[in-house]
């Protein structure tokens, strides 16, 4: 059995899934709910500024069938009063010393209101900080969330004032709505913060009712931009924390990953990106907190497999594997296969390459199934008629090396080689 | 012995109830949506003979746009609808489905067809706008699917079509002719209208071809005639004791459940059924259903080579029905004129026929069965004389066409039943859709040469 506890700047935990800081975790009959399950830790819902929260709240984007393939929300930090939220932190952290216990944090903006809050909650129990710099809604328009984290230099301010009072581990909570995460997190990072943590949630608009013509979610017929999180975000969360990774200040800390981990591959994926830790909300909110046990048994199979013993053993290993286009080997060169054994004769693969790609399959029609086949000279490898098809492992990508050694771009030209030859 | 009003009215609302429930929400008809891969030169859609788009049918299911969906499916095929209950799918488009080669269930596509189709004739959707009368005059005859099919599609095109049918209600097999648990008379009824409602098709009931009118009259009174009469007779079994009472054809019997309501027809208790195709199935279940004891199918090969599918026998060896495989009528025996015992010929294999099937042979040995009633399902016969005394081309009273439709006499089509000798609705469907074609271009070619 492997390891998988997570030790995150002396902050440890079973496991290194945590809740990220949102409505599962705004007050202890959530947090003992999820540690009963089985959470490494909670990040704490934003304690802060006073708020006022509205109804509706969240809106989803559903796909093919699926619910809440994106997700996305208005709500603000933290609405209880700052005392209970505080006496429920000490319950918690009494009741489940061995879980991560962090504190979200957005005070006023001025140094006095930032101190303050970091002693109460020092205070209270808390095992870490992360200052919400991200909230993209309700918060922005008052200067605080995504309005600190989109301006490096606020954020570095920010930093500073908290820099010189906790006593505990600091996390920066990075807003994606930008277009780098990078001077944000290099300012920060500068400004001393231990660790940072992204992607927040991305402005977003999730839909609009046909009938009443307001998008989602509803507010007495009007809407606002709401933060969207959830599956459909992977990807995105995935390419700034690349980014993070592979920048000689910011890779220095450790780093909270979060947007859309659903499963223990998603915190994976995360993982072999840099991330210690990943943070997950949507996928709790759709189907609750037992989502952890299988999070924590894939992972731990999946490491048995690879022969990782510890987490730390494969965490970053993909970072250096992500390069620049103008690196990457022109002589590579895949085509596509179709295994006729496995072809159930559906028609995608061809109709997207002929629509859509460069005409490299062959139709011979059929009643009622055709045969579809590659046109090896034809095909660019270009991974499309791999994707559509429903069959695992009917289309395989084989390698034919245009020649063997590697050539990139810069080479390719510094050669004269030619150019536009497809 | 034969007896009617065997049952309660619960118990005949049990027993001919729909036999494919529809979705009851549209969440459960999504479910199955969703699943459909939505391939291209679908197979399902060249195993339709009507061509319906089945994937863009059920894409439309998805993206809630249910009129599209109906519309989808009525532009290849007017009865959709009924077509999405009656149709052998599982030998047509849900056999070809590509799910069977991962040895996945198949699209339910005939639920889903169903579900599209049932809200645009509840709702009598306006699908389809009818082209300015083009004056020009159609006479069809007969108005089952490839007659109501015919006229849809000429209307559509401006056409002024009168339909003669010989019996009172439209619909033709589908209304007289399937088993009541696959649709009702009412469903059948409201399909009618709703193919109707496009406007410009009259129907005059209970007027026989070869009795109240001829082709001749039709000719000098329209500018081309359809013909679609069917079949109708059932084929005798040449035996003994074939006249005597309780001996009684599958069609009638299916006829009168479908016009005179469960509870009037007399059935008996111990009931054998000739014949394997879809018709001996019908007779065979709905004697069940109606209260016989004991159901017999008799039928001359093995399950190898029956002519019905496997989901249909299903549904009568689930209804309790016997079979009797390679066994053939001899003699049908009586007593005070009514039908007692049924002796049968035990059949053996031979070469394989013209059908590809093998051949069942004859051996001398024979078994009886006690019976009070037989009913005959060894197919239909055309209506030769009719055929031959209009002087139509035919090969053994099946009229004999051109091309898809097109008749020995000039500006006369025919299709469906009539030409085929007995298929399926949706054969019909698309005979009815050929024919409009051949007589829209014969029209216009004809204008031409008139003016």
């Amino acid at each position: 059995m492997a390891n998988i506890s997570s030790n995150f700047l002396g902050i440890k935990s079973p496991n290194p899934f945590w809740l990220a800081s949102a409505p599962p975790t705004d007050k202890k009959i959530n947090v003992l709910r999820a540690f009963e399950a089985g959470w490494g830790g909670v990040v704490w819902k934003t304690l802060g500024s006073q708020v006022k929260n509205v109804s509706s709240r969240y809106s989803a984007v559903d796909y093919g069938g699926s619910r809440v393939m994106g997700f996305n929300n208005i709500e603000l930090i933290s609405d209880r009063p700052l005392a209970i939220n505080l006496k429920e932190i000490t319950e918690c952290v009494k009741l489940f010393p061995d879980r991560a216990m962090i504190v979200s944090l957005m005070a006023d903006n001025n140094r006095e209101s930032w101190h303050e809050l970091i002693k109460k909650c020092e205070d209270a129990g808390a095992m870490g900080f992360e200052l919400n710099f991200g909230c993209p809604h309700g918060m922005t328009e008052r200067g605080m969330g995504a309005a600190v984290g989109q301006d490096p230099e606020i954020a570095r301010m920010v930093v500073e004032w908290v820099m010189e009072k906790a006593t505990i581990p600091v996390i920066t909570k990075l807003t994606p709505n930008v277009h780098s995460v990078v001077p944000t997190g290099k300012a920060v990072v500068e400004a001393g913060t231990n660790a940072l943590s992204l992607i927040n949630t991305i402005q977003s608009v999730t839909g609009i009712d046909l009938d009443t013509l307001v998008p989602n979610p509803y507010v007495a017929g009007k809407s606002v931009f709401g933060g969207y999180c959830g599956p459909a975000v992977k990807p995105i969360a995935l390419k700034f924390l690349t980014t993070i990774s592979q920048n000689e200040t910011t890779s220095k800390v450790p780093v909270s990953g979060i947007g859309g981990v659903s499963t223990w591959k998603d915190a994976v994926e995360f993982m072999l990106l840099g991330a210690s830790t990943v943070q997950v909300c949507t996928a709790a909110m759709k189907h609750g907190f037992r989502i952890v046990e299988d999070m924590c048994e894939g992972l731990n199979n999946w490491m048995d497999e690879k022969g990782y013993a510890k987490i730390e053993d494969f965490i970053g290993k993909s970072v250096d594997k992500i390069t620049h286009w103008e690196d990457l080997d022109i002589n590579y060169h895949i085509t596509a296969k179709i295994n006729q054994d496995k072809c159930i004769h559906c028609g995608l693969c061809y109709i997207a390459c002929e629509d859509t790609s460069h005409q490299a399959i062959n139709l011979d029609y059929g009643n009622p199934y055709n045969n579809y086949t590659i046109k090896e000279d034809d095909c660019v490898g270009c991974n499309l008629c791999k994707l559509v098809c429903p069959v695992d492992q009917c289309i395989t990508m084989e390698e034919h090396r245009v020649a063997p050694e590697y050539i990139n771009w810069k080479q390719w030209q510094a050669q004269g080689l030619p150019l536009n030859d497809h | 012995m034969l007896q009617n009003n065997r049952l309660t009215e619960a118990e005949y609302k049990v027993n001919f109830s729909d036999i494919h429930p529809p979705y009851t929400n549209v969440n459960a008809a999504l479910v199955d949506a969703n699943r459909c891969l939505f391939c291209y030169d679908a197979p399902c859609t060249k195993s339709c003979p009507t061509s319906i788009d089945v994937p863009k049918f059920i894409k439309q299911i998805t993206t809630a746009n249910i009129k599209g969906s109906a519309h989808t499916i009525f532009s290849s095929n007017i009865l959709g609808a009924g077509c999405s209950k009656v149709c052998p799918v599982e030998k047509l488009c849900e056999g070809s489905c590509v799910y069977n080669l991962l040895d996945e269930a198949p699209i339910p596509i005939a639920k889903l067809q169903r579900y599209s189709t049932e809200r645009a004739i509840e709702q009598k959707w306006k699908l389809f706008t009818r082209k300015p009368s083009t004056g020009k005059k159609v006479a069809i005859v007969g108005a089952g699917p490839a007659g109501l099919s015919c006229a849809f599609n000429l209307s559509k095109e401006g056409v002024d079509v009168t339909i003669y049918e010989k019996e009172s209600k439209a619909g033709g097999l589908m209304t007289y002719g399937i088993a009541a648990y696959k649709v009702t008379p009412e469903f059948c009824e409201d399909e009618v209208n709703y193919i109707l409602s496009i406007g410009g098709i009259e129907i005059k009931y209970n007027t026989a071809l070869g009795k109240d009118i001829t082709i001749a009259e039709l000719q000098s009174q329209y500018d081309a005639v359809y013909l679609a009469f069917g079949v109708g007779l059932a084929r005798q079994l040449s035996v003994p004791g074939e006249n005597l009472a309780g001996v009684v054809d599958a069609i009638s019997f299916i006829y009168e459940l479908r016009s005179k309501g469960f509870s009037s027809v007399p059935v008996g208790d111990k009931v054998a059924v000739i014949g394997l195709g879809m018709t001996a199935i019908d007779a065979a279940t709905q004697a069940k259903r109606l209260g016989a004891k004991e159901v017999t199918i008799v039928y001359r090969r093995t399950q190898d080579e029956m002519p019905c599918t496997q989901v249909e026998l299903d549904i009568a060896m689930l209804d309790g029905c016997k079979l009797s495989w390679l066994a053939a009528p001899k003699e049908v025996l009586g007593s005070d004129g009514k039908a007692t015992h049924l002796v049968c010929t035990k059949m053996k294999l031979g070469e394989p026929d013209a059908s590809g099937r093998r051949s069942p042979i004859e051996t001398d040995e024979t078994f009886t069965l006690e019976v009070d009633m037989v009913i005959k399902a060894a197919g239909q016969m055309p209506f030769e004389a009719l055929v031959k005394d209009n002087n139509l081309n035919n090969k053994s009273g099946k009229v004999s066409v051109e091309g898809k439709s097109v008749t020995s006499i000039n500006g006369v089509y025919a299709g469906g039943d009539c030409v085929n000798g007995g298929r399926e609705v949706v054969d019909a469907v698309q005979a009815g859709k050929d024919g409009a074609a051949s007589i829209l271009n014969f029209i216009a070619t004809n204008t031409t040469n008139e003016h």
